[in-house]
């Protein structure tokens, strides 16, 4: 009779863990759904106040062409900023520190009049810490917004200061995310290794997204791409922005050394029109000059991720590029073969 | 405080002391020289940055302004952010560079003209049109070998469309009111 209570009890023991543990994996299972759709409902109000600056209407044409075709490939929307000027580049602070903040300022008190609400996005380095300077140097000196004020007045502008300035690497890094990415690949690249390039006003002097000393930002991303990294420390060197044109021997010296620890890799990827411009355009001077072999593919980011995800070539204006090597395309064609056979 | 070199050495004090405001900024400097180590384009400059601050503190204006050191600073923020005493040293040296270009420094000449094209196409159209200014910018130097150095590269962007030839347009442009009032303000 014991016995029979007992196993009874045991019974009944059994059946309630077993409702329980479904009760329990069906609400967990509602839960990763929901937040699974609230991720996606998130990716899918994705909105940025675009400011493409002036290289990504000319020299950078593919920066900016790669970017929106990544950017909408994502599900996110980018609203340009109405009649943006230029942000003053690296002239501006050579010529006056006022203007120097008047410029980006302007673009600023334009974004916070649009309609659209959401961060401002700039794939420029350069850009982005111009903007980004006055962004926080605003914060700690009311003072200067009053001057600031006082220029921007002429265009019958006012800026409060709202809107937050972002990096492409940091959107792609932090709002985007490794995941989002690789559930989207389509194109096979793990013959690939790529050396990831930040350059330096990215990351300093204000360290937003990375570390400014020994940054990693890009590496989830190239893994999150199949492709493999070329360990280096040259990542966070400066290209020598504009030297290349004001003192173009010690630009060249500093193009070369980073050129140099890249060998090895099958395309350098960047995230800056002037570090692009500086590591593309001068591999045969350098070449020259030093007696050997510096030519490299140099690819903007959103360019390699658009082929990983299988936008078309055009739609990332690879065309464009000053520096893709025959062997990138052969390695890319070979890889797609393999994958065809299969 | 170390005396300004120029009342130790009895030269005439200029009117308003253009460095006033720099040497606010590198003032706690203590000579430990990471900004030079740190420095990728130390290996051009005569005076190692460490140095061109100590220059600085001791008011050697002459020497700083004939030093192609800040000239050869490529902003890349590796001293301000590494210096121990937190200085702002990337602007220090975009503050020398505002005094050389004011001034017109005859030595630095093909740098101040290069931004200074740069600034006058953003100050006409709004944004820099790179065939424009580079146009600029080779007039102003009057130097006839300039344009055949980047000539090359020139024909590799006109060829993929990147930039197109523009005559230079005269007259009031589009940022004037912007940039005189910033005149106005530095002015006072
Ligand atoms: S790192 Fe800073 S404290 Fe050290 S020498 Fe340079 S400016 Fe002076
Ligand atoms: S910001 Fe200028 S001075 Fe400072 S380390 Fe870089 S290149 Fe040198």
């Amino acid at each position: 009779m014991l016995l029979l209570l007992l196993l009874l009890l045991l019974a009944v023991h059994l059946i309630k863990s077993k409702i329980k543990s479904k009760i329990k994996s069906k609400i967990k299972s509602k839960i990763k759904s929901k937040i699974k759709s609230k991720i996606k409902s998130k990716i899918k109000i994705m909105k940025y106040l675009y400011y493409p600056g002036c290289s990504l209407e000319g020299t950078a044409l593919e920066y900016d062409i790669s970017t929106r075709a990544f950017m909408n490939a994502m599900g996110a929307e980018l609203v340009e900023i109405i009649d943006w000027i230029c942000c003053g580049a690296s002239a501006a602070e050579a010529v006056s520190c006022l203007l120097s903040l008047s410029l980006p300022a302007i673009n600023l008190a334009i974004a916070e009049e649009m309609e659209e609400i959401g961060d401002i996005l700039a794939p420029c380095s350069a850009c982005y810490l111009n903007l980004k300077k006055v962004e926080e140097k605003i914060q700690e000196d009311p003072e200067l917004l009053k001057k600031i004020n006082i220029v921007l007045k002429e265009k019958n502008l006012h800026l409060h200061g709202r809107p937050r300035v972002r990096h492409l690497l940091d959107v792609i890094s932090r709002d985007m995310g490794p995941q989002a990415i690789r559930s989207r690949v389509k194109q096979d690249l793990s013959d690939l290794r790529i050396a990831p390039y930040y350059g330096c006003q990215a990351l300093r002097p204000y360290a937003v997204f990375d570390d400014p000393e020994s940054p990693r930002s890009m590496e989830p991303i190239i893994e999150a791409v199949g492709a493999k990294i070329h360990r280096w420390d040259m990542g966070g060197r400066c290209c020598g922005a504009s030297l290349m044109n004001t003192k173009p021997e010690v630009g060249l010296m500093l193009v070369t050394a980073i050129l140099r620890e890249a060998k090895g890799a099958d395309a350098i990827v960047t995230v800056c029109p002037m570090c692009q411009m500086n590591l593309e355009a001068y591999q045969k001077k350098a070449s020259s000059l030093y007696g050997e072999d510096l030519s490299l593919t140099i690819l903007y980011l959103p360019q390699l991720i658009g082929l990983a995800i299988g936008l078309p070539e055009k739609s990332l204006g690879l065309e464009l590029n000053l520096a893709v090597a025959q062997e990138f395309w052969d390695k890319l064609e070979g890889i797609s073969k393999r994958a065809d056979e299969r | 405080m170390s005396q300004p070199a120029y009342k130790e050495k009895n030269i005439p004090i200029p009117a308003s002391d253009p460095l006033t405001h720099i040497r606010e900024m590198v003032q706690a400097c203590i000579q430990c020289g990471t900004c030079t180590g740190s420095c990728p384009n130390a290996f051009a400059m005569d005076h190692t940055p460490r140095h061109l601050w100590r220059m600085v503190l001791m008011g050697q204006i002459g020497d700083i302004f004939r030093s192609r050191t800040f000239v050869l600073c490529s902003a890349c923020y590796y001293c301000t952010l590494r210096c121990p005493r937190g200085l702002p040293l990337t602007e220090a040296m975009a503050a020398l560079r505002q005094i050389a270009a004011k001034e017109n420094i005859g030595m630095h000449r093909q740098s101040i003209q290069f931004y200074k094209s740069f600034m006058d196409s953003v100050r006409r159209y709004g944004r820099v049109r790179e065939a424009e200014f580079m146009t600029h910018y080779f007039l102003s130097m009057k130097d006839p070998f300039l344009p055949i150095k980047f000539a090359p590269l020139g024909m590799k962007l006109m060829g993929r469309r990147k930039i197109r030839l523009q005559i230079p347009l005269k007259g009031e442009g589009g940022l004037d009111a912007i940039f005189r009032k910033v005149e106005e303000i530095e002015d006072m």
